[in-house]
């Protein structure tokens, strides 16, 4: 991955509009369990960091996944990880299969206002009965001449309450198993669509994430993004830029992690000493950097294969396992060497404790993760 | 309307490099950024313009090794286009030196109206170029402006005092400091950075210009750097035990200080 002038004053703008736009308000979003979507989408829409790879016809920036790679990392660099996950789910959970599959109409409706920030986007995919099998999703939609209606109910919905619409995906027939699904937006306004509940959450605090509930809701069956019945085979698609986003995230927040600790660790002295010259806490760090950075070049060589239109489910699946492990002890090391004060509310450490730890949970579990690298590598089905 | 925009280059102040201790000066061979400073002249130009409804935004600037850093990310905010002054004869230039290059690189652009600085760079902050810059060109000048109006010719500038503002105005062209803060100079968006890539630097040398090598460097330089050392250690605080009578003595120490 090779990053040009252009790259580095794309990096400088998203960074700046992190410092300033969004971490003063942090603490606030954080307390009061959700931020202000469509103010801060809006804001971000205007400078054009919502929708830098889409197609100029619908507002896109017309760039190549390089510049996503750099969003991504940047926006990670986020004092929480709640905003930063609200935003991926606009850019990169919620919209890739729209802007792949979704009609000139159906762009024009619902991807050129996501772009522009006027539209609060989110991806519904889990219900209660399925989340890491994907194929066990119950909700569905009856076709009543042009329009679906549809049942049942999706789970830990991100920008759930303030959505404007849903990237929903629900069974059109009856066929089960992988077949017969299909993605459809469903826009929240319509009669049948309800936010059942905000849930209350570990971390992610300034996320707000719902529970909704279809009860013969009805939208046109144009909604359809892409054909009718493939539905699963898109969505794993969509999967793909949501993992990388995520692995992409969890570059920044490491980073940042690492650098506020440091600055920690030369100041707090223990023994007589500051804590950074103790060659145990060094080695430490380092060996944390060596797995930073071997997650980042990792990253970097899967932006490269996804830039140059080969399949990347193997990196996607490879780059979020990692990420998500290595974020994990990121945060863990980093909390124990700030001592005491790292286990106060009041320390960040304490937050990305908590909120790294989605990263081995959400857009696919660990464990789903290895499941898919041991069937691609012909360890055994199960 | 036509504005020109002097735009320094600076080493990032997040990592800021070191004073060389043999020429006394800031190293800059590490990448340069836009001056903060003059980011709000940029904006303040932008706006000028736009509210105008016609004309441009020229940035001039002087650096080493024909450093372009800064000089995108105000063309990605919206400047048209730049002149970039880069000769290795440069090096050791005065604030005097620098404001004749300014001077002569400003004449390169055609049609100005107005020409506006920062009040003072964030690395030099002599805060003397601009005064040199207008004397050069034999064009009134303004300081510390915080408001800019254009209108028949004339510029209704607000100038900052301790007090309050004085309401000056000035005849164009003129040139005209802007203090830092006054306005919220706009992220480079998206588009304006991929826009940038194709603008043009004009980049020139002393001798394009018609600038005399020992008008300017080291050669040129009225000023002498005759000592440099490292800023002292910050001497540990007073830290007020709260005895019931806290307040009283911070009042105390800070009456002493004659701030209150
Ligand atoms: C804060 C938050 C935000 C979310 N946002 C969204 C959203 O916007 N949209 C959306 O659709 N979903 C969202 N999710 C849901 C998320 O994608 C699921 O929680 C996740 O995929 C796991 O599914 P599950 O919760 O049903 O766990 P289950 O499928 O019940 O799995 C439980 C655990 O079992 C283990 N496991 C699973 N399969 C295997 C296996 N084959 N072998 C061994 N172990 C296994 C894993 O450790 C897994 O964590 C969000 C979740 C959270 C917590
Ligand atoms: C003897 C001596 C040798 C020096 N040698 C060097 C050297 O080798 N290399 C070096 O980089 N500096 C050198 N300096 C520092 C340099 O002279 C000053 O930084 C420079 O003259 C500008 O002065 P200032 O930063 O104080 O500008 P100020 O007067 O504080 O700046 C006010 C405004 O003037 C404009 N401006 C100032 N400088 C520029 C510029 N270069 N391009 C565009 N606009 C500008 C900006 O709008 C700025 O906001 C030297 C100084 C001395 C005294």
């Amino acid at each position: 991955m090779e990053f040009t002038e252009e790259h580095e004053l794309f990096r400088r703008t998203v960074r700046e509009f992190v410092e300033n736009e969004m971490n003063p308000h942090v603490e606030k979003w954080e307390e009061e369990g959700g931020f202000p979507a469509h103010d801060l989408f809006r804001r971000m829409g205007d400078l054009g960091l919502l929708g830098v790879e889409y197609d100029p016809v619908y507002g896109g920036g017309g760039a190549d996944h390089s510049y996503t790679v750099i969003l991504g990392e940047e926006v990670g660099r986020t004092h929480c990880g709640g905003i930063p996950m609200a935003i991926s789910v606009q850019t990169d959970m919620a919209t890739p299969s729209l802007a792949r599959f979704g009609t000139h109409e159906l762009k024009e409706r619902f991807l050129r206002p996501a772009i522009s920030g006027e539209h609060v986007a989110a991806i519904a995919v889990t219900e209660p009965d399925a989340g890491s099998d994907v194929a066990g999703i119950r909700s569905h939609a009856v076709r009543d001449g042009d329009e679906w209606v549809i049942n049942g109910s999706k789970l830990y919905i991100t920008n759930g309450t303030q959505a404007d619409w849903l990237c929903a995906l629900v069974r059109t027939s009856d066929e089960g198993g992988y077949q017969g699904m299909s993605q459809v937006v469903i826009p929240t306004e319509v009669d049948g669509v309800e936010v059942s509940r905000k849930l209350d959450k570990l971390g992610q605090r300034s996320s707000d994430t719902a529970e909704l509930v279809f009860d013969d809701a009805r939208v046109p069956v144009a909604n359809t993004i892409g054909e009718i019945g493939r539905g699963f085979q898109q969505q794993m698609m969509q999967f793909q830029n949501e993992r990388m986003i995520a692995a992409y995230q969890s570059v920044g927040a490491m980073e940042t992690a690492l650098e506020r600790t440091v600055v920690y660790l030369k100041e707090r002295s223990v023994f007589g000493r500051p804590l950074i010259d103790n060659q145990h806490i060094q080695f430490e760090l380092a060996d944390l950097i060596a797995d930073l950075e071997l997650v980042r070049q990792f990253n970097y060589a899967a932006a490269d294969a996804y830039i140059r239109g080969d399949d990347i489910t193997r990196f996607a699946t490879i780059a979020k396992l990692k990420a998500a492990r290595t974020a994990r002890r990121v945060a863990d090391v980093c909390l124990q060497f700030h001592g005491g004060i790292g286990y106060m509310e009041e320390t960040w450490t304490a937050r990305f404790f908590r909120d790294s730890r989605l990263w081995s949970i959400g857009g696919g579990a660990d464990e789903v993760m290895l499941r898919t690298l041991a069937r691609m590598d012909g360890l055994g089905g199960d | 309307m036509n504005v020109v925009v002097c735009v320094k280059q600076i080493p990032d102040p997040a990592d800021p490099g070191a004073l060389d201790p043999d020429t006394k000066t800031l190293k800059r061979d590490t990448k340069l950024i836009l001056d903060e400073s003059d980011s709000y002249g940029v904006e303040m130009a932008l706006q000028l313009v736009d509210a105008a409804g016609g004309g441009e935004v020229t940035l001039v600037s002087m650096a080493p090794n024909n450093e372009v850093g800064g000089i995108r990310t105000a063309l990605a905010m919206g400047a048209a286009k730049a002149i970039l002054v880069s000769d290795d004869a440069l090096q050791g230039s005065d604030a005097l030196g620098t404001a004749k290059v300014l001077a002569a690189a400003i004449g390169r652009a055609e049609g100005t109206d107005l020409v506006i600085t920062g009040t003072e760079s964030t690395d030099g902050y002599t805060g003397t170029v601009p005064q040199q810059v207008a004397e050069l060109l034999g064009l009134p000048s303004i300081t510390f402006a915080n408001h800019i109006e254009i209108g028949d010719g004339k510029a209704a500038v607000h100038r900052q005092t301790e007090h309050g503002y004085d309401e000056c105005e000035v005849p164009l062209p003129a040139v005209v400091s802007v203090t830092a803060g006054v306005v919220e100079p706009r992220y480079p968006s998206f588009k304006g950075i991929m826009a940038a890539k194709s603008k043009p630097v004009d980049e020139l040398g002393i001798a394009d210009l018609g600038i005399d090598a020992a008008q300017v460097g080291w050669a040129g330089a009225g000023q002498e750097i005759v000592e440099i050392e490292p800023e002292p250690e910050r001497e540990a605080g007073e830290i007020v035990e709260d005895e019931g009578d806290a307040h009283e003595r911070i009042v105390a120490f800070l009456d002493e200080l004659k701030v209150l």
